[in-house]
């Protein structure tokens, strides 16, 4: 018996048994992946917040085009968990595609702020929290524009062959969820972590 | 990537990528598990073939001080340096995990491939990138970083330090290209465990090789996120000038433009990485030794349970003592306490595991192969280095000896030769597997007492010199008063052995080449071990390792001495038999004894 006529008996055709396997695996791998960022963040924060409560540091006033990207991010994950739940393939596409628009475009905003910042002389060498401000934003760009390209991958599916791409975009959607918390975990540190607040939280007040 | 095909229960899957045709594609881009499996050995080896000359370059300085003119002091502390990153990282590291951990996976727990091939592929390219990265800091002005392997800023970054140029910032990169690297293995080795397990190899019949690397998998994908948080800030110190670990200072009479950074905070991040670390090269190893203890004394592994269940407790607890790497750096009394408390406690689990390995020795069929000596020297050593890591782990003991070679010979012996000697128990062990060829014994034999006795030759002695007070990190020793005649002829005597073996691995390099293409035919299961590596249909295993059908594991992999049965093993994937109810893992029942 060959195997092809083996797993028809099974009940499923080969190729959409093959296929569960991968995306089971590569769910999977997303969560571990997640696990590692969650770590490398939550290490970035102890390190913010040990560094911040130091006589030197000072708060500050965070640009308003950080609200912006905030709401593109919101919107592309909306957007990606809508396509993920979608049949019809077009919507799905059209969907798919104004996420990663929005994660584009938040990086653009994102660059947007890092001019504004530098407009108004916070560099990355001056204060440490100007230097946090760039460093964690650049991570979490980068971060970001790596899920750009499992996303590319997700679209050529998408376009190529509609039916396979269904889990590919759920675990787009997933991945831009998490992106969504940790930036307005970032966001939050930044804003309302400030050297009296790390102060208490390192005792040194 | 191409789809994948590795399901818990589906036999007639592929390997998740077409069978490679062509050299290039069968042994250069390979995305083959074997084949990057040996590609991230041979690296492996090849850059601790330079972190051994590095070592032997530093003992002349030691032994013979003075004698070797091109050993100034700055190149004396771009040796230690380079010796101890490249021992840590980019040999125990990379061979336990992209090596044995590569390799053994798939073999052990029944599956075709890793389930991401070419993440898997692009592991070991972006490893052999940070690998070239790291060399190459040899060849720029001012010569590789000689910071000391921990890299403690501000003195790493300053001038007056060795490579503080171009050194310091490739090493750097180097890191945090080998960390890239490292996540894509372990996103591997960590899901492969996960999901790609044959029918019936539940996660507590998996050999406690696998479940070894698999712990240390998840302390790499938890700590090195730490190395590189550090990594890119010391970066961006040295490079863009921000001042988080940098604190203003004075450097060469001029100011350094830094203000306010916690160098502390640098120590606390890397000790994070740094601790489990260790574990990330102690676990693999305590999980081979189990397995080559177990197939050599034709015994089933005592206390299965516990031995697993050790490795995670020792796992978990090795992310909790980080700060006694920093007792010297000063700390409020309470957190002294805290990690003295806990880097004792690790004791506990580890101690369990030496007992249940000398308990599986006990009464057993003892075989004094290769493998098994190798593994019986792991367990004297890391006994040894771990009862002066007692010593250590107390503040007001380690306070006085910090700084001193009780410190070297301790991990050295807890770090370094205990986990080689399970990587050369391990090469000998599975070599006849990974090229169908045995070893040859006459060498091998050689190759260990030379190195066995040599490594505690070399590193006995420097407790001695350690409780005389003889400091670590020195260049020489002119001048000092305390340091008797004697200490300095017992450095003399320690290089020279550290040259002899040094040299004697040379004959494990060519045991390893010669054997490769001349030595004795293994068949398909010389140590006739019961484990699914070894019943593979072809020696070498083929693309997709298991022909058309993916094996079931009926049984753990530590059948030996069943009562009843044919052979003195039966293995994992054999049919059910009568005696099965006694040799699998116990339901219940405490230290593997049958259920």
């Amino acid at each position: 018996m060959n195997a092809d006529a083996a797993l028809r008996l099974r009940g499923l055709p080969r190729d959409v048994r093959l296929r569960d396997a991968h995306a089971s695996a590569a769910g999977i791998g997303l969560w571990v992946f997640m696990g590692v960022v969650t770590a490398l963040f939550s290490l970035f924060t102890v390190a913010y917040v040990m560094r911040m409560s130091s006589g030197d540091a000072v708060a500050l006033a965070l640009p308003w085009q950080l609200w912006l990207s905030s709401a593109l991010l919101v919107a592309g994950s909306v957007a990606l968990e809508a396509a993920s739940r979608r049949v019809d393939p077009a919507r799905m596409r059209r969907l798919l595609l104004a996420g990663g628009l929005c994660a584009v475009g938040f990086l653009g905003v994102q660059l947007w702020a890092w001019g504004a910042m530098a407009h108004a002389q916070v560099l990355p060498a001056g204060n440490p929290s100007g230097s946090f401000f760039y460093l964690l934003t650049a991570m979490h760009g980068l971060h970001l524009a790596g899920g750009l390209v499992g996303w590319a991958m997700a679209a050529r599916v998408a376009w190529a062959d509609p039916a396979r791409a269904g889990w590919r975009i759920a675990l787009c959607a997933r991945y831009w969820h998490f992106m969504l918390a940790v930036w307005l975990a970032l966001f939050a540190l930044l804003g309302w972590v400030t050297p009296e607040v790390a102060r208490v939280l390192c005792g040194t007040a | 990537m191409t789809s994948s095909a590795l399901t818990q229960d589906d036999e007639h899957d592929d390997a998740g990528h077409a069978a490679p045709q062509g050299f290039l594609r069968r042994y250069v881009w390979s995305q083959d598990h074997k084949v990057i499996a040996v590609q991230y050995a041979c690296t492996a080896i090849a850059v601790g073939v330079v972190g051994l000359v590095l070592s032997n370059l530093m003992r002349l300085q030691l032994g013979f001080p003075g004698q070797f003119e091109f050993i100034n002091a700055e190149r004396y502390y771009q040796f230690v340096t380079m010796h101890g990153m490249i021992m840590v990282i980019y040999l125990l590291t990379a061979l336990f995990l992209g090596g044995f951990g590569n390799y053994l996976i798939p073999l052990m727990v029944g599956a075709r491939d890793m389930v991401f091939p070419y993440l898997n592929m692009l592991s070991f390219w972006v490893y052999l990138l940070s690998v070239v990265v790291l060399m190459a800091s040899f060849f720029v002005a001012g010569g590789p970083t000689g910071a000391g392997w921990t890299l403690y800023p501000p003195q790493s970054i300053l001038p007056g330090t060795p490579g503080h140029g171009g050194g310091i910032v490739l090493m750097l990169v180097s890191l945090l290209i080998f960390i890239v690297a490292t996540t894509m293995g372990g996103l591997n080795y960590a899901t492969t465990v996960l999901q790609a397990r044959c029918r019936g190899m539940t996660l507590l019949r998996m050999p406690l090789t696998v479940w070894g690397i698999f712990v240390a998998t998840v302390l790499a994908l938890l700590g090195f996120p730490a190395l590189f948080v550090s990594g890119v800030m010391l970066l961006l110190d040295r490079t863009v000038g921000t001042s988080f670990f940098m604190p203003a200072l004075v450097s060469m009479g001029q100011l350094s433009g830094h203000k306010g950074g916690s160098p502390l905070l640098f120590q606390h991040l890397f000790w994070f990485f740094g601790h489990p670390e260790v574990y990330i090269v102690a676990l693999p190893a305590f999980g081979i030794v189990s397995d080559l203890i177990s197939v050599h004394a034709r015994k089933r592994i005592f206390g299965y349970r516990t031995m697993v269940w050790a490795i995670v407790a020792i796992g978990g607890l090795s992310v909790v003592v980080w700060a006694h790497h920093m007792f010297v750096s000063g700390m409020n009394p309470y957190f002294g306490f805290f990690f003295a408390t806990t880097t004792l406690v690790i004791a506990v689990p580890t101690a369990i595991k030496v007992y249940n390995w000398l308990l599986t020795l006990w009464r057993g069929d003892i075989h004094l192969s290769v493998p098994m000596l190798f593994a019986l020297a792991f367990v004297c050593t890391f006994v040894i280095g771990g009862l002066t890591g007692l010593f250590l782990g107390n503040v007001s003991v380690d306070i006085p000896l910090s700084g001193t070679y009780f410190v070297v010979a301790h991990f050295h012996m807890v770090m370094g030769v205990a986990p080689l000697l399970v990587v050369f128990g391990g090469i000998y062990h599975w070599f006849p597997k990974i090229t169908g060829r045995m070893l040859d014994d006459r060498i091998g034999r050689l190759h260990f007492w030379i190195t066995f006795l040599g490594t505690y030759a070399i590193y006995f002695p420097m407790h001695y010199l350690g409780v005389l007070g003889m400091p670590r990190r020195y260049y020489n020793f002119d001048g000092y008063k305390f340091i008797p005649p004697s200490a300095f002829s017992l450095n003399e005597f320690i290089t020279v052995v550290a040259l002899v073996v040094g040299a004697a691995q040379l004959l494990f390099i060519v045991n390893l080449a010669w054997s490769a293409w001349r030595g004795r035919p293994a068949g398909a299961n010389p140590w006739r071990a019961a484990s699914l590596e070894w019943q593979t249909p072809e020696t070498p295993p083929g693309h997709g390792n298991w022909g058309p059908r993916l094996p079931v594991a009926y049984r753990w992999a530590y059948a030996y001495g069943v009562p009843g049965a044919a052979e003195d093993f039966i293995a994992q994937n054999a049919p059910p038999q009568a005696s099965d109810d006694k040799d699998d893992v116990p339901v219940s029942g405490a230290h593997g004894a049958p259920a």
